[in-house]
């Protein structure tokens, strides 16, 4: 069971989060002037890392906001959370 | 050729109890070079191999496994095989494997246990049997066994399964393919490991595979935890690992890794002699030769490559489970274990050429590639041998995700199997 720092409600279970998949996609301003291949890549590729991710969680049974997390992905520790726009922390330890 | 197994053979063997038994497959050291090579010793990339030589006669072949043959999602999973998928490249895909599943066992003299006790796909609300029903008529246009089972039929097929209309999951009724069922997973992937060493390939056990060399936009070979291996044909069947592979050869993959549960009961007295799965709670069960249940779980909801899941998932299956099954209630569970399964957006798998020359991927099985493994390694080895995609391949290209002809799946596979 994860244990999920919510910035605003602590440390709450995993059940009442919701993972909204890779951070800092940057959703295109125009996309009808891209190629398929360009809108193909923002919808789809991801990075899927073996290690350190970047993604954004919801609290859906709670305070319902959105927040980035930084976790790792072999030891499922939670590295930070941070907010939305900011740039991913150069979190120290593994 | 290997020795084959037989009544006699075993006979024969039984004079020495059973101690004289040959090796089923050889434990080679790796050579420098090979026509071609395969990453991931599951099923996938065993099956691969196998046809690479026996159709297309390519035997200078590796098969490089970074662990123990088996080991991944190939030995992890529930063993169910069926061809009901909705869309007719799915379906044609599926039932390609289902048919090589009921002759597999006689074309590589192994007994893979390959049970055709059928399949049922429980439906609880009116909207699910709707879309049951859409699902069987489009199978049966494919040619594929299906139908439609009543609520009392259902109840004829699993005594034990709670059909009561005041049960907290109703059943409205069932698609059943008597067809389907389930096999051996280590039968299958002993057995063709066994077929492919006698057809003359190097399995290479404990050789990881840490970087993809290139020249010129094409691939010239791997490195490996065993030294360097030159191929100008490199096929990678590596399941959750696929997008690890991927960035080391520089580009991303649609998909994302997620832990996949199993667990097994205590064995219990014969009790369920068929297959039975809830897309909408998300349970699957059978009966194993030895008593046990055993239970499909849901998929995690985040990535992770952690081969543990949460215990939520277990909660919750556990719980449909027992509503499903009163009778199951004081069960003890024996094993709890999962795999990492690598999911597509549109829950279908990718077969497929990559932005390198000659480097092919066949990943995106995700939780129900256990059934394709003779098809798919089938299809992936003509794709290897050819450089073309296999007729049934073709809509499973990495293109999709540029066009948008998506093969979507979700109803048919999604976290089912
Ligand atoms: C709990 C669970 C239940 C499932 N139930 C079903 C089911 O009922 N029916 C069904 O059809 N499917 C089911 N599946 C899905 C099915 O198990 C998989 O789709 C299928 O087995 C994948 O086979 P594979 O050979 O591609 O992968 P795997 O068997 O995982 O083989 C991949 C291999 O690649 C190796 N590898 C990884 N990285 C490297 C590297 N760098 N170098 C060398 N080797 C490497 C791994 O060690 C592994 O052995 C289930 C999966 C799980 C986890
Ligand atoms: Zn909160």
């Amino acid at each position: 069971m994860l244990l999920i720092p919510c910035p605003w409600c602590g440390p709450r279970d995993e059940t009442e989060f919701t993972c909204g998949g890779e951070a800092h996609i940057v959703t295109p301003r125009a996309p009808e002037d891209l190629d398929d291949e360009a809108w193909g890549e923002f919808l789809y590729l991801r990075t899927n890392p073996k290690g350190r991710c970047a993604e954004r969680w919801v609290h859906t049974h709670g305070c319902r906001r959105w927040f980035n997390v930084l976790r790792d992905t072999v030891t499922e520790r939670i590295l930070t959370v941070y907010e939305v726009g900011a740039r991913p922390p150069q979190a120290g330890d593994d | 050729m290997f020795d084959r197994y037989s009544i006699f053979s075993l006979a024969r063997n039984a004079l020495s109890s059973h101690q004289n038994w040959p090796r089923a497959w050889r434990n080679p050291a790796p050579r420098r070079r090979y026509a071609a090579i395969i990453v991931g010793g599951g099923g996938h990339g065993l099956a691969t191999a196998y046809y690479l030589a026996r159709e297309y006669g390519i035997r200078d072949v590796a098969v490089l496994e970074r662990g123990l043959i088996g080991l991944g999602n190939s030995g992890r999973n529930t063993t169910i095989v069926r061809s009901n998928y909705l869309w007719d490249a799915s379906a044609q895909l599926y039932e390609h494997s289902l048919k090589i599943w009921e002759r597999l066992s006689r074309e590589i003299n192994y007994n893979v246990m390959f049970s055709q006790r059928g399949v049922l796909n429980l439906a609880h609300d009116a909207h699910g049997l709707r879309e049951l029903r859409r699902r069987v008529e489009a199978n049966r246009l494919n040619g594929i066994d299906s139908e439609i089972l009543s609520t009392a039929q259902v109840q004829r097929q699993v005594p034990a399964l709670n059909c009561a209309p005041d049960a907290r999951y109703p059943i409205l009724g069932a698609s059943f393919q008597r067809r389907g069922g389930v096999a051996r997973h280590d039968a299958l992937v002993w057995g063709l490991a066994r077929a492919v060493d006698a057809l003359g390939i190097d399995i290479i056990q404990h050789c990881e595979v840490t970087a993809i060399r290139q020249a010129g936009g094409r691939i010239i070979g791997v490195d490996t935890s065993r030294g360097p291996i030159d191929a100008r044909t490199v096929g990678v069947a590596v399941a959750g690992h696929s997008s690890v592979l991927a960035h080391m050869a520089g580009f991303r993959l649609p998909l994302q890794s997620h832990p996949l549960q199993a667990f097994v009961s205590e064995p219990i007295k014969p009790v369920l002699d068929t297959v039975v799965m809830s897309n909408t709670v998300h349970v699957y069960v059978s009966q194993s030769d030895k008593g046990e249940l055993v239970v499909g779980a849901g998929m995690d909801g985040y990535k992770s490559y952690s081969q543990r899941g949460s215990f939520p998932i277990v909660e919750a299956t556990v719980n449909a489970l027992v509503e499903l099954f009163p009778s199951f209630r004081r069960l003890k569970m024996l094993r709890q274990w999962a795999g990492i399964v690598d999911v597509a957006p549109d829950a279908s798998p990718i077969i497929s050429r990559t932005p390198v020359g000659g480097l092919y991927f066949n990943c995106g099985w995700g939780t129900g590639g256990f059934k394709a493994t003779p098809g798919s390694g089938h299809v992936f080895a003509h794709l290897l041998a050819t450089g073309e995609p296999h007729p049934l391949g073709e809509p499973f290209t990495l293109d999709r995700f540029v066009t948008g002809a998506l093969v979507d799946e979700h109803g048919a596979a999604a976290v089912a199997h």
